[in-house]
């Protein structure tokens, strides 16, 4: 019975889904005449650009008041007060407008969930079993997804998107929000390893349904020491598996290993030579990460980071940057202030901890990402600063700030226009560059506006 | 279990933050906010104007005002005030959601699991809500009645309920009514409805048996039978809607389902209050507009499950340009924090003035629930439910520092600040006592820390079986 009810189910979200394509493809009749691409990957057009009288804000530098940002092959080619505009440039007046770095979102499911809810189809984010450190957020991601276009047309250009569940849940990718392909996309397909970091928890389960009596503390402790010996164990058999890799290499005489694609995968993370991302919140288990860097010397990153600030000094030494969720999150504790996780951003940087701000959503809600940072600028972090944990702070925990998270020179020419502070709910984007081409600024809600907005 | 050390930390937690009577009686009598800019919601934006305050009412705005030697006085240079925040659909302090048992379940009501010591309401009012439209589940095509609550944390529970406010109820239709029914537990006959067909018929039934009923009490009273009818406790709230009596507040998200419940509320001859998140309402904006029905909507929530993958931002500008009043809703204890940001929203897509984007927090949801001659803009007469903000509060960097309601503080941010240190001296030495200590330290209980209940909106169902 709960078979077919769930055959139904699915029978019905396909026919529904196909509704909304229908839609869809009226909606985009509208708009095709001045776009180049389908609904989803419009790819914009590409050329020379010259944005003139704009306020810039590089992010990186001062503010320029008045000046100009020449877009060439995809790259930042110019940028100042008064530069020398290729005679072949498309001019855009940026008379009262300011340019921005695209925003970037260190820590999303971008493309790996169309609904999250209630249509497991079309969702991608969590492997089965608990060791997947060979799954791939790039095979993934849909670069079609509706919310690619609904992101970036909110100033966000780039985002990573890593899969969760599990102990390891495999690899993120970083993606610019722009292409018709996997590989148009990517910035750095492989980035990061997740690891859901062992933590104690008295939740009790689902064993007798939910609410189960929570296990006492000490167990709770116990259950975590036993998971974090067991991360270890990979740790190690990684490290036996690429040793035996190795000694085969150089001696044909011994026995060939068989190759094991999960503990393949690992061998860059656990030799520090790529990130890994550990997802932690509590003070205790941010302890844990930071005993755990100290102990196997890999490159930690700390996701979520609710009491990160309370481990700054462990941080700090072990240069573990934070990349912080949790803005759109109530306090855990009733007697938490009210602006406990408004304010730890403000609190990482006055410790000095590297950090960016981050939506930490499966995609839909990723455009929020200005506000996440505005309300941390609401209390205690300043504008600058704020501003800086969307764009150039994520960029360097992501390892692409030679490329990514500032205007200037040389840099690609991922750049947002926009009518006010790109923080504000209130400010318009009116020009969006991603790899330089000038994208249009629709989207599927756009487009269903379109369609409904004068029905009589 | 983890509600002993809830409890005592919550305890405390409203003697000290929310509690001081003193502080609380002093201001019923006069306030002045002095110099402020003032976002009225009903006469536009007024500059460095005053506002003063006597029990608990708006008795004056203008310049230069006096006040008595001992009223309080706040200083609204560089800030502003608006009405406090009012959020149309919310499930903060209910102990209880869902009564899932059955699909019409109009006898119940919210107001008998509302729990005044939520530590989510002190969190709303730090986010400038002052009054919430608190509903049942969603998981009901009729769900229970619901109870509109102005937020007064530390006060009785008795002093929460609005007073005079009509009295309303929940209806829904799509997938979440659906889900019950398709998702029994083992041994569990499914319930019907598992079709939006349904659904539509459970609703038109307990109308037809609502009708009847009202039909067997008009011939009682008129005399032509002798037999008083039994009492059906199920009946009588939907009697009350059909005499126009209690408001309908229905959730739904695709717009062919809002217009079959508007068709069968013409067929019945009553009025659909509002509809509730109708994320797609925008298809249908001129049909909703034409029978004088309200939407209470996200900003821009989408996504999360397939009746909410058309919903757009835009929908509230295309309601609000067919005429059609709009409310902004969280849903959410988390979401009621930042409501201003979603009407600062509504301004970007579509847009729609600031004032009326205001209003969409304010005095729209006051006529949504029928408070509006109490509450929901700046007008002399009215309750003074007011916030003051540091700045213009769409901003993003704008934050409460005043939430009153009756011209009585129940957050004041410096208060706040002020507290924490002997807050968590408290707690320290809470944690020493012996019910809180470690296990194996000679205490009486194991220590268990405490969570909050998990966050929970329409779709965030699958853990806990609660529908909203």
């Amino acid at each position: 019975m709960k078979i077919t009810n769930y055959e139904l189910r699915i029978a019905k979200s396909v026919s529904r889904i196909g509704a909304a394509l229908l839609v869809c493809g009226l909606a985009f009749l509208n708009v095709w005449a001045q776009n180049d691409g389908s609904q989803q990957n419009q790819t914009g057009k590409a050329g020379t650009f010259a944005i003139t009288n704009a306020r810039i804000v590089t992010v990186s530098g001062a503010t320029i008041e008045n000046g100009t940002v020449v877009i060439q092959n995809g790259k930042i080619a110019a940028v100042g007060a008064s530069v020398t505009i290729p005679a072949n440039a498309e001019r855009i007046d940026g008379k009262g407008l300011s340019v921005f770095p695209g925003m970037i979102d260190a820590s999303t499911n971008l493309g790996l969930a169309e609904i999250s809810g209630g249509v497991p189809a079309s969702v991608d984010v969590a492997e089965t079993g608990s060791m997947n450190a060979n799954a791939k957020a790039y095979t993934a991601v849909n670069p079609h997804s509706s919310h690619v276009n609904v992101t970036r047309v909110n100033g966000i250009t780039t985002v990573l998107s890593m899969p969760v569940g599990g102990l390891i849940s495999g690899q993120a990718t970083v993606i610019n929000l722009n292409g018709s392909t996997q590989s148009e996309m990517g910035v750095v397909p492989n980035f990061g390893l997740v690891i859901n970091f062992p933590r104690i928890s008295t939740f009790g389960g689902f064993g007798g349904g939910f609410g189960a009596p929570p296990v006492e503390f000490g167990e709770a402790v116990k259950r975590r020491d036993t998971q974090i010996e067991e991360l270890k164990k990979i740790f190690k058999d990684t490290e036996n598996y690429a040793r035996a890799k190795e000694a085969y290499a150089k001696d044909k005489t011994l026995p060939y290993p068989a190759t094991n694609l999960r503990l393949e995968a690992m061998i860059p993370y656990i030799r520090g030579e790529r990130p890994i991302l550990f997802t932690a919140e509590r003070e205790r288990d941010i302890r844990g990460v930071v005993k755990f860097v100290e102990e196997t010397r890999v490159k930690g990153v700390i996701v979520g980071g609710q009491e990160a600030w309370k481990v700054a000094d462990g941080l700090k030494k072990n240069n573990i940057p934070v990349i912080y969720t949790n803005i759109y999150n109530l306090p855990v504790r009733d007697d938490d202030a009210y602006d406990f996780l408004f304010e730890a951003p403000s609190k990482l940087q006055q410790a000095g901890v590297r950090f960016a701000i981050s939506t930490g959503n499966d995609g839909a809600e990723v455009r929020d990402l200005p506000y996440h940072a505005g309300l941390a600028g609401a209390y205690g972090l300043s504008k600058e600063e704020a501003l800086k944990s969307v764009t150039l702070y994520p960029a360097q925990i992501l390892g692409i700030a030679n490329q990514f998270g500032s205007i200037e020179t040389g840099k690609t020419a991922n750049i947002v226009v926009a009518d006010g502070d790109i923080l504000e709910p209130r400010t318009n984007i009116k020009y969006l560059f991603i790899n330089g081409r000038m994208l249009p600024l629709t989207s599927r809600h756009t487009e269903l506006y379109e369609s409904f907005k004068d029905r009589k | 279990m983890k509600k002993i050390t809830t409890l005592f930390l919550t305890i405390l937690f409203i003697a000290t933050v929310s509690g001081s009577s003193v502080y609380a009686q002093a201001q019923k009598n006069e306030v002045l906010i002095r110099n402020a800019t003032i976002l009225t919601a009903s006469r536009g934006t007024l500059q460095n104007t005053d506002i003063l305050i006597q029990n608990g009412k708006i008795t004056k705005i203008g310049t230069n005002l006096k006040a008595s030697a001992n009223a309080i006085v706040f200083d609204g240079t560089g800030k502003f005030v608006t009405p406090g925040i009012i959020d149309a659909h919310s499930h903060t302090m209910l102990d209880a959601i869902n009564e899932i048992s059955s699909s019409v379940t109009s006898m119940t009501n919210v107001r008998d699991v509302l729990n005044p010591t939520d530590i989510s309401i002190y969190r709303a009012l730090a986010g400038g809500v002052t009054t919430a439209n608190l509903l049942h589940g969603s998981a009901n095509p009729i769900g229970g009645q619901n109870t509109v609550v102005r937020y007064k944390f530390g006060r009785p529970v008795e002093e929460f309920v609005f007073p005079g406010a009509p009295p309303g109820i929940k209806f829904a239709l799509g997938e979440n009514p659906k889900r019950i029914g398709s998702n029994p537990q083992p041994g569990q006959t499914p319930r019907y409805p598992i079709t939006r067909m349904g659904t539509m018929e459970v609703i038109r039934d307990a109308f037809i048996r609502a009708r009847d009923y009202k039909q067997s009490w008009d011939d009682f009273r008129a005399k032509k039978t002798r037999v008083q009818p039994r009492r059906n406790l199920e009946l009588e709230p939907l009697v009350e809607i059909l005499e126009g009596k209690r408001l309908v507040h229905a959730h739904g998200y695709r717009s062919d389902e809002h217009l079959n419940l508007l068709l069968i509320a013409d067929e019945f001859g009553f009025k659909i209050q509002t509809l509730q998140h109708a994320l797609e309402a925008y298809k249908i904006a001129p049909e909703i507009a034409k029978r004088g029905t309200a939407a209470s909507v996200f900003a821009d929530s989408w996504s999360y499950k397939l009746e909410a993958y058309d919903s757009i931002p835009y929908n509230a500008a295309i309601l609000w340009k067919n005429g059609v009043n709009v409310s902004i809703n969280s849903d959410s204890d988390e979401r009621a924090r930042r409501l201003n940001l979603d009407a600062a929203k509504i301004m970007k897509y579509g847009g729609v003035p600031e004032e009326e984007a205001l209003k969409m927090i304010t005095l729209n949801p006051a006529k949504q629930l029928g408070i509006d001659k109490q509450t929901g803009s700046v007008d002399i007469g009215k309750d003074a439910d007011l916030v003051i903000w540091t700045a213009h509060p769409f901003s993003v960097y704008s934050r409460p520092e005043i939430t009153m309601i009756e011209g009585t503080v129940y957050f004041d941010r410096g208060r706040d600040v002020l507290q924490r240190a002997e807050i968590a001296k408290e707690r320290e030495a809470l944690e020493k006592l012996d019910v809180n200590k470690a296990p194996g330290s000679g205490a009486t209980q194991p220590r268990v820390p405490s969570e909050r209940r998990i966050e929970e909106r329409d779709e965030a169902d699958l853990v806990n079986g609660g529908n909203h």
